[in-house]
């Protein structure tokens, strides 16, 4: 009774506190537009909404929306499907792991954008060449992640498996695939945000259509208030499927122990 | 035969300042049904001793036999108990009672009835299908006990499994390891380092010296079955209990030296 009076509370209170969030970044953003000169680069909210009421109904962002968000899930899913397996064998095979992991240490350095004049001569400016800089980028972040937590199994539960005469796939699928799913989702997480993030990037240096040449051409023209509804949404997405990826995982890994602090 | 045969086996690690000799030629037998509890100060190898027995280990020297088998490797009928609980936290506690019998391909309903059985011997009726993380530190050793006991082995080594719980859930799950290794002829290798614990349990208890490990006395319990709480109240509990002290107190003196 008492803790779901208390919990009740608590959404309540973290609804409000969302509010006043949100509020205060609305206040700010009129302040800081309304100072002279910087309110001509950061223009006010009522000009960046009007630029979405003209673009929203017309298609324009929607087409740009589209053509990016294609690039950022095909890009990430491609990087995800190579990172698992690669992950696993780095974690469990040393001799894999000894020829491999100086590689990915070293392409981990390389900023994805330093590979686009060799991905368009090879691929062309289409949408292959997007998609496959997101593909370097996703891949690298990943295999890093899940490789970090098929490390981290405890070695104690592969012991306990081991009394009970577990041959190595029963290990494998019983005890380490499980174990590695909370990184597998910390994975995916770090990989669509670095998705986003590229893309943008890829695009800033040459498209036909998608958010970061929307950004990039508005701002040759300066239309400010193009370039910060253009922030917007990119910003939009990367929160939303950030949501969606935190509720599947909290379906999916509800038994981890969580640390709370009350 | 023995049960267990442990002949002149050391154990070395390698370590940064060379060579350290963890077990020095030990020797132990065991018979079928036997309980051994294992006391000693820390660092004189006894969760080595039990790992090698489990086949976790290899021995640097000498040899270990199980049901007169060369023992190679883990598993072959030896439930094990870890100090560290060992439950895997995405299982419910049906599932890890039932974990080995599942590694074992025995049928659902089968390994679920088998599971409920010793799930309802540990206490935890209600907890069937809780997660680890609900549970206690005490409910979790639980689980891990059941989870030996499911396994059906006839061997059962204990690595200090009782060593962090309270003294009254301990006392329960005592009384509940006697009980089970009385009525399904088990045998035993329990590490502690509570003489009390030991008198209670064990019909043979270990005595160690650290640096390197060494077995220094085997000392035979003849307390009458069955056992319990109240075997604690018997003049004869007390005489052994004092006298192994005695034994075990010099032996942690000589260490700290």
């Amino acid at each position: 009774m008492f803790t779901r009076f208390k919990l009740q509370h608590k959404r309540l209170y973290d609804l409000i506190c969302l509010c006043v969030s949100i509020f205060t970044a609305f206040v700010l953003w009129i302040l800081i537009s309304s100072l002279p000169d910087i309110g001509n680069v950061i223009v006010g909210p009522k000009v960046v909404f009007s630029a979405l009421l003209k673009n929203i109904p017309n298609g324009y962002l929607w087409k740009q929306t589209s053509a990016s968000l294609f690039r950022v899930i095909f890009g990430f899913l491609l990087g995800f499907a190579a990172a698992v397996p690669v992950a696993f064998l780095l974690g469990w095979y040393e001799g894999f792991r000894t020829i491999v992991e100086p590689w990915i240490q070293f392409l981990r350095t390389i900023p994805p954008i330093a590979l686009i004049p060799l991905v368009i001569a090879l691929l062309g400016i289409g949408t292959g060449a997007k998609v496959a800089i997101i593909f370097f980028a996703v891949f690298l972040t990943m295999v890093i992640t899940i490789y970090q937590g098929v490390r981290n199994v405890d070695y104690t539960l592969i012991k306990a498996a081991r009394v009970f005469d577990a041959n190595d796939i029963q290990l494998f699928y019983h005890v380490v695939v499980p174990a590695t799913i909370p990184y597998i989702f910390t994975a995916i997480r770090l990989g669509l945000a670095t998705a986003l993030t590229t893309l943008v990037a890829a695009e800033l240096t040459g498209a036909a259509s998608g958010l970061g040449m929307m950004i990039q051409q508005a701002g040759m023209y300066f239309r400010m208030d193009v370039v910060l509804m253009g922030i917007l949404v990119i910003g939009i997405i990367g929160f939303i499927l950030d949501k969606i990826v935190l509720f599947l995982e909290y379906k999916l890994t509800s038994w981890q122990e969580v640390k709370s602090n009350g | 035969m023995a049960e267990i045969e442990i002949k002149n086996v050391t154990k070395c690690y390698e370590t940064k300042k060379g060579l350290y000799k963890a077990l020095d030629t030990v020797n132990i037998s065991i018979e079928k049904n036997e309980f051994i509890c294992v006391i000693g100060p820390s660092g004189c190898g006894k969760t080595t001793l039990l790992n090698m027995i489990a086949g976790l280990l290899p021995p640097t020297t000498g040899e270990i036999k199980v049901q007169n088998e060369l023992v190679t490797g883990p598993g072959k009928g030896k439930g094990v108990v870890f100090q560290q609980y060992a439950l895997y936290p995405w299982l419910t506690v049906m599932d890890n009672v039932a974990f080995g019998l599942r590694l074992k391909h025995v049928p659902k309903e089968e390994r679920e009835r088998i599971a409920q059985k010793y799930i309802d011997i540990v206490g935890l009726s209600k907890f069937t299908k809780s997660y680890p993380k609900e549970l206690s530190g005490g409910m979790k050793q639980r689980v891990a006990l059941a989870r030996a006991y499911a396994a059906n082995s006839e061997i059962l080594l204990m690595d200090e499994p009782f060593g962090a719980l309270d003294a009254q859930t301990r006392a329960q799950l005592q009384e509940n390891l006697l009980q089970t290794w009385q009525t399904e002829k088990k045998t035993c290798f329990f590490i502690t380092h509570d003489v009390d614990e030991a008198v209670l349990l064990a019909t043979k208890v270990i005595i160690m010296s650290a640096g390197p490990g060494r077995i220094n006395e085997m000392v035979p319990i003849d307390l009458p079955y069955p056992r319990n709480q109240a075997t604690k109240l018997l003049p004869r509990y007390n005489e052994i209990k004092n006298e192994l002290w005695n034994k075990v107190y010099r032996e942690y003196l000589e260490h700290s030296k």
